[in-house]
């Protein structure tokens, strides 16, 4: 078994362990009280649920995977895929696809302390399973609740487990609805709520979005989307006194928030939007790519939002924006970052950096970490007038996939493997 | 007053997670001692759920209860249907006995894939339990298993995965033996294995070992079904200067006669049924987008069989060809047409409209889309609609499509009249879709 201290290896020979009272309390109480006062320290989904921050973290600023220096462990995955590990309390969760038409699926569940592997399930694709090679079946990034892992495929089947390995459910969204998916992959994410894991399917083909209830995985609602292509995720925003979830879709056209708990359309801002990009949320803003960024800001649940900005400097490329202390950030096509106000979009600064990114970086203890495609992570040390390059550090293997933080440690995903970069201890 | 709690409950815990290792606490005084007694009953409590969760279950499950369970999950249906109950049967499976391990893969149906994958889980999870308990595998049931092809393709690999976790030896032992197997993914290893064996022994230059090694390769080649094995033996026959009818061994059809163009522009005639969707006249003159259009052969030599329309035809953008080719069977006989194309289409199998896919410049593969269909004896007809758009961008000029016959493990189903060169119905043959007789 993992993750277990081996009393051999411990200062305590003596089987006969004493914990003194105030040391235990003081834990406990500790422990109570980040858990009350800043939430859990996971890294839940997509972007953490689309600020792609996660606070109170302080991971390390530079690494070595030639030395070993901060690199936790290496895990060797069983396939390919470009979804983000996502980390729920002590496991990481990551999914993966192989065999010839990358039609056998994987959910991996890994010890974060050790890498290695605690369990693993692999299930026969029900729907398509071709994607490019900038993409993979194992595109979408699973999500959890804390009690279940939802892992989502470009093929839309949806596997929901719970977090020691024991099946929920299983849907084949993709053989319920065959014309559904893109040959070029699909990568939209699910989210998950109080009582529902939502994913959205936009395609040339048949197109939807869809509310599941997560214990059993049947429908809860359905709705019908525009027959486009469509890459970016939903996210979940919080609206109304009465803190209404609403699942805000993304589309070409539009804009469309949805009731999350009942699929019903509370409401609809018509704009061109990014097809692969995903809107990010601070608070009660919402950041939207396409056509430059655009801030909006929706303080009812059943009210168009307001304009609170316009950017057109604020372009995406592949990456989705993220959020930190006021500001809001975008690497564009052309490899640079540009950081503005969520309060009024003033471009704050620009920054070049090296590289093409699919990644969207993410924001931990006052630093953006953006991994390019060639592998190599970039640190910048953010601050509301400008963003200062710490170091840039190779994995040695493309990177596509999205990192995660928790508990003060970065995990990337590369080509072949899954790393832990955490200080050395 | 210092209390002390030596709190067995915790040994529950240090099971899961510290290993056997009696802890003992001491608190300063006694008031203390209901706070840790609060926090360690919670540990406990948590610890036990965990137990719980990992033990298999004690009860002994009937084989007529264990039946009921199997039977419940392979309700599963399309759009969730039956799930709330094999929700709750799956977590009893899961939770079944190593010695169950047989009956619950044997439970795999190939006709039902979703609940394939249901079962598969709970098939995962007791092998998985099993061997982390300190148990065996029952390596001879799950080599007779995979040896017995009454049981389902999906349900022999999943028992071959299990063996070879177990047991390093069974590749060498099982995989000769499955060149031909009904499985494709048993196949597949076995292929694998053929392939790096002759590859091993032909390290010679001598002549006689290059022959042998073409020989061999030839022959493996009869059992490959994968796209990427088939193009590694092509290669390695071709540097053996040992040439392959590609096209003939993925049966894909390389001579059409091709009319259009007709009008799709904003790709409204996806849906105008043309001419050639109510009756085949390979002599007629019919109107086109740009004027009168007339059917004409043309063979394609690629050895995937893909008709590039833009050099058949000319270049057109919101455009539709229409491809049309006859099919001789010998008997009545199911198979697959799978179709490859960037561009949106429709295949008609003597006059049936099997499949129909508005997609544009999406991506294209080898068997990219699977039409599943029914040759008669004699003389079949197969038709293709093939639309361009009018996008602008570089990536969007491909029009063009392959298709090939085969059943449904991808063997391919030749026509009888292959491969002497298809020739163009004569001016006074005029083949009707709805009642396509030679």
């Amino acid at each position: 078994m993992q993750n277990i201290p081996n009393p051999q290896m411990t200062k305590h020979r003596d089987p006969m362990v004493r914990l003194r009272w105030p040391r235990l309390a003081i834990s406990t109480l500790a422990a109570i009280f980040v858990l009350t006062t800043v939430g859990h320290a996971d890294w839940r989904s997509f972007r953490n649920g689309g600020t792609g921050e996660l606070v109170a973290q302080n991971p390390p600023i530079k690494w070595d995977v030639k030395t070993g220096e901060n690199v936790a462990w290496k895990t060797a995955l069983p396939g390919k895929g470009v979804s983000s590990p996502i980390v729920v309390g002590d496991k990481v969760f990551v999914t993966a696809s192989d065999g010839p038409r990358q039609s056998r699926l994987h959910v991996i569940c890994l010890d974060a302390a050790t890498g290695k592997k605690v369990w693993e399930h692999q299930f026969w694709a029900t729907g398509r399973t071709l994607a490019h090679e900038t993409s993979a079946v194992a595109a979408p990034t699973p999500t959890s609740d804390g009690e279940r892992v939802f892992a989502f495929f470009s093929s839309n089947d949806l596997v929901c487990l719970d977090l020691e390995g024991n099946l929920q459910w299983y849907r084949g969204l993709g053989y319920d609805y065959p014309t559904a998916g893109n040959d070029v992959g699909m990568s939209s994410s699910p989210v998950v709520t109080e009582d529902c894991v939502i994913v959205q399917i936009e395609s040339q083909g048949e197109s939807f979005a869809t509310g599941l209830n997560k214990e059993t995985g049947e429908d809860k609602w359905h709705v019908k989307r525009a027959k486009s292509a469509n890459w970016s995720s939903p996210v979940i925003f919080t609206s109304g006194s009465d803190k209404t979830e609403l699942v805000l879709l993304q589309s070409a056209a539009e804009l469309t928030a949805l009731d999350a708990s009942t699929g019903e359309q509370r409401w609809n801002y018509q704009h061109e939007c990014d097809g692969i990009s995903s809107s990010a949320i601070d608070g009660d803003k919402i950041f939207l790519p396409g056509g430059g960024l655009k801030a909006l800001r929706a303080n009812s649940k059943n009210s168009p939002p307001e304009v609170l900005w316009t950017e057109p400097k604020m372009a995406a490329g592949a990456a989705s924006p993220v959020v930190h202390d006021g500001t809001v950030m975008i690497v564009n096509r052309a490899g640079v970052v540009n950081c503005a106000s969520t309060e009024d979009g003033k471009v704050l600064w620009q920054l070049r950096v090296k590289g093409k990114f699919w990644s969207t970086p993410l924001v931990a203890g006052g630093r953006m970490y953006l991994a390019n495609q060639d592998g190599l992570v970039q640190v910048l040390q953010l601050s509301k007038s400008r963003g200062e390059e710490l170091a840039a550090l190779e994995f040695g293997e493309e990177i596509l996939a999205s990192p995660a933080v928790s508990r003060d440690a970065l995990y990337y995903r590369t080509t072949g493997h899954l790393w832990k970069i955490a200080a050395s201890k | 007053m210092a209390g002390q709690v030596d709190l067995r409950l915790l040994s529950i815990y240090s099971v899961s997670h510290f290993g056997v290792l009696p802890v003992r606490i001491v608190v300063p005084h006694a008031g203390s001692a209901f706070f840790c007694l609060a926090f360690l009953i919670g540990a406990g409590s948590h610890a036990t759920s965990l137990l719980a969760a990992e033990q298999a279950s004690t009860v002994a499950t009937k084989p007529d209860q264990i039946k009921q369970l199997i039977a419940t999950v392979n309700q599963v249906g399309p759009k969730g249907a039956g799930h709330a109950p094999a929700a709750a049967a799956i977590q009893e499976l899961s939770k079944l006995d190593g010695a169950q391990l047989l009956t619950v893969v044997a439970a795999i149906q190939d006709d039902n894939l979703l609940a394939a994958n249901w079962i598969r889980s709970a098939v995962e999870s007791i092998a998985r339990r099993q061997v982390k308990s300190g148990g065996s595998l029952p390596t001879a049931e799950l080599e007779a298993f995979i040896l017995d092809t009454s049981h389902s393709d999906r349900g022999r690999r999943l028992a071959y995965e299990l063996l070879v976790q177990v047991d390093a030896t069974a590749p060498r032992r099982l995989l000769p033996g499955l060149l031909n197997d009904n499985s494709l993914e048993l196949r597949r290893d076995a292929v694998a294995r053929e392939i790096a064996r002759i590859a091993k022994a032909a390290k010679g230059e001598k002549v006689e070992d290059r022959e042998l090694a073409a020989k061999q390769y030839l022959d493996v080649l009869k059992s490959t079904r994968d796209i990427d094995q088939i193009q590694d033996l092509v290669e390695r026959l071709k540097k053996l200067k040992e040439p392959v009818d590609v096209a003939r061994h993925f049966g894909f059809l390389q001579t059409w006669q091709l009319i259009g163009p007709f009008d799709n522009r904003e790709m409204k005639g996806y849906a105008v049924a043309y001419p050639p969707e109510e009756k085949l006249e390979f002599n007629a003159e019919l109107a086109g987008k740009q004027g009168a259009v007339k059917w004409t052969s043309h063979t394609t030599d690629d050895p995937y069989g893909m008709v590039d329309l833009n050099k058949a035809m000319t270049r057109h953008k919101g455009a539709i060809a229409y491809a049309a080719t006859t099919f001789d069977s010998a008997a009545e006989r199911p198979v697959e047409l799978r179709f490859g194309s960037m561009n949106a289409c429709k295949v008609w199998l003597n006059g049936k409209l099997l499949l129909e896919r508005e997609v544009y410049h999406a991506a294209t593969d080898i068997d990219q889309y699977v039409a599943k269909g029914t040759l008669k004896p004699g003389r079949n007809v197969i038709l293709l609609k093939v639309c361009q758009n009018e996008q602008t961008e570089q990536w969007a000029q491909q029009w063009s499509f392959q298709l090939r016959v085969c059943d449904s493990r991808g063997t391919a189903v030749l026509s009888t009249d292959r491969p002497a060169m298809p020739v163009a119905p004569s001016a006074d043959q005029q083949v009707g879709l709805a009642n396509p007789s030679k």
